[in-house]
């Protein structure tokens, strides 16, 4: 294999500046995406938990739907199918009026799925808080949104914080599939830098290394914040490690 | 249940309103399904009076109890407690009895999340909506009332057990409660524990606090219980002082069960 290795294009320009572009929007869709699915994930799995029946069959019914459609079929749903079903207006607005449309809609797509896999974990973190916790907080005179708020949902969102860590990193990693509506985030930079220089490996190196970074950085963020939170539980014993005798 | 009558003529005759019970458990039955947990229970606590509730497990004692502040709904009867009728399940009421009708249970239930101090400050600071430096006062004073006066920035966690039912204590008495319901507050407990937590709540029905506590510990009966209830799948089977009950108790039920846990 006769390869011209060139590891100083990805400091030439315009390459280094698409690099540059492609991470602020990457890290952008993810950040943005983060917080649309932390805002309706909480929402849908404290709807899991409740005694309403329609708002937990609503729930239910937004976590089977957006968690089981691949994200890159709603990727290509939001940007090429749902301006076609709305009013006429609405879908012009969308495809014309609307700046930067794929990026807005890669953001509201990467947002609703990662929210229906977050609101699995808080549902399950609510359901981990013991029952007792409740009866102590309602038996003090605490209401029930006083004590979701006060005593459960604290509780939970320690329990669940390794877990929604890993979420985060897997969202930062899905942004990727916004390169398919024409996004031009990390991973598409690569490519392009790829077909205009024919230097595909020094591109996605970069891009990998990027990507391991961001990953490294958000890791070491959140373990800082989890140990400003512990929460020790009393005579638990640690678990047993299991050996072969 | 012939004693609850003969009271409840008594405070009809007499027509001074304090002589009223705070508590009035009357004709209560409650069911899972078809299981029938409680049945016909009926019982009046006095302002001032220290009620001790035991009997076999499952025999309905802790179901009971959550009944008095609506933790636990009942199907059939009436509870009238400090004149709210906790039966009607109005939210507005049910917050109003809980502010004034402390309850300590079993395994603590202490926020692990929150400090010892913040434990005892959630509640004043959001229900009765104290300002949180007169909060942070009443909870030091309780610390030192319970005898932890150094644990207010320790972590639940980080506390033995024992230390942390006491901690519970303090934390509902930081409501000013009227009357405190126990919900065998010492058998999650290791045995060297049991004393420090007794001890706290001897001083509190010496204070003249009104209580309900359904426990196992005999010695604390027979200390400071102005009557002793004994119940038995679901019923109110027997009621007297302490010392008749566990001298000569007039039921087979309660021979049988008093004579297992006094064998050991």
């Amino acid at each position: 294999m006769t390869y011209n290795w060139d590891w100083a294009i990805l400091v030439r320009e315009p390459f280094l500046g698409w690099l540059i572009a492609g991470t602020g929007l990457t890290l952008a869709i993810a950040g943005l995406g983060w917080a649309i699915a932390l805002t309706v994930g909480v929402i849908v799995g404290i709807g899991r938990t409740v005694a309403n029946r329609p708002i937990r069959a609503a729930s239910a019914i937004y976590v089977q739907v957006f968690r089981n459609i691949p994200l890159l079929v709603q990727m290509f749903l939001w940007y090429f199918v749902l301006p076609e079903l709305l009013p006429t207006a609405w879908g012009h607005w969308l495809k014309r009026d609307l700046p930067a449309p794929e990026f807005w809609t890669a953001v509201v797509a990467l947002g609703l799925f990662t929210a229906a896999r977050i609101a699995e974990q808080v549902r399950s973190g609510i359901r981990t808080v013991p029952q007792g916790q409740t009866q102590a907080a309602l038996a003090s005179g605490l209401r029930a949104t006083q004590t979701l708020r006060l005593v459960v949902l604290p509780q939970c969102f320690r329990i669940i914080l390794p877990p929604l860590t890993s979420e985060l990193l897997t969202t930062i990693k899905n942004s990727s599939l916004a390169l398919t509506i024409g996004v031009l985030e990390l991973t598409a930079q690569s490519r392009q830098i790829e077909s205009n220089t024919f230097h595909g490996f020094e591109a996605f190196t970069a891009a990998t290394a990027i990507y391991l970074a961001i990953a490294t950085l958000v890791r070491l963020a959140m373990r800082r914040f989890e140990a400003g939170r512990s929460m020790p539980q009393a005579k638990q014993a640690p678990p047993m490690a299991l050996r072969e005798a | 249940m012939n004693a609850t009558v003969s009271v409840a003529v008594a405070s009809s005759t007499e027509p001074v309103l304090a002589q009223a019970p705070l508590l009035r458990i009357d004709g209560v039955g409650k069911s899972y399904g078809t299981v029938q947990v409680l049945s016909g229970c009926t019982l009046d606590v006095q302002r001032g009076e220290v009620v001790v509730i035991c009997g076999p497990s499952g025999s309905g004692k802790s179901t009971l109890i959550k009944c008095v502040n609506g933790l636990v709904p009942f199907n059939a009867g009436r509870i009238l407690c400090d004149g709210v009728d906790v039966g009607l399940g109005r939210q507005v009421d049910l917050v109003r009895l809980r502010t004034r009708v402390g309850m300590v249970f079993q395994n603590f239930e202490l926020y692990p999340h929150l400090s010892v101090l913040e434990n005892l400050c959630l509640a004043p600071v959001h229900v009765l909506r104290r300002p949180r430096s007169e909060a942070a006062e009443r909870a030091h004073q309780l610390l030192v009332r319970v005898g932890l006066p150094d644990k207010a920035g320790s972590l639940p966690g980080q506390l033995s057990g024992g230390q942390q039912q006491r901690v519970a204590i303090a934390r509902a008495l930081a409501m000013d409660p009227i009357a405190l319901l126990f919900d065998e507050p010492t058998s999650a407990l290791d045995p060297e524990m049991v004393g420090e937590v007794l001890d706290v709540m001897v001083e509190l029905a010496r204070d003249g606090m009104t209580m309900m506590v359904v426990t196992h510990e005999m010695g604390f009966a027979r200390k400071v219980a102005d009557r002793v209830v004994f119940m038995d799948a679901g019923r109110i089977v027997e009621t007297g002082t302490a010392d008749g009950f566990f001298s000569e108790p007039t039921t087979e039920r309660a021979r049988g069960f008093l004579s297992r846990i006094l064998s050991h």
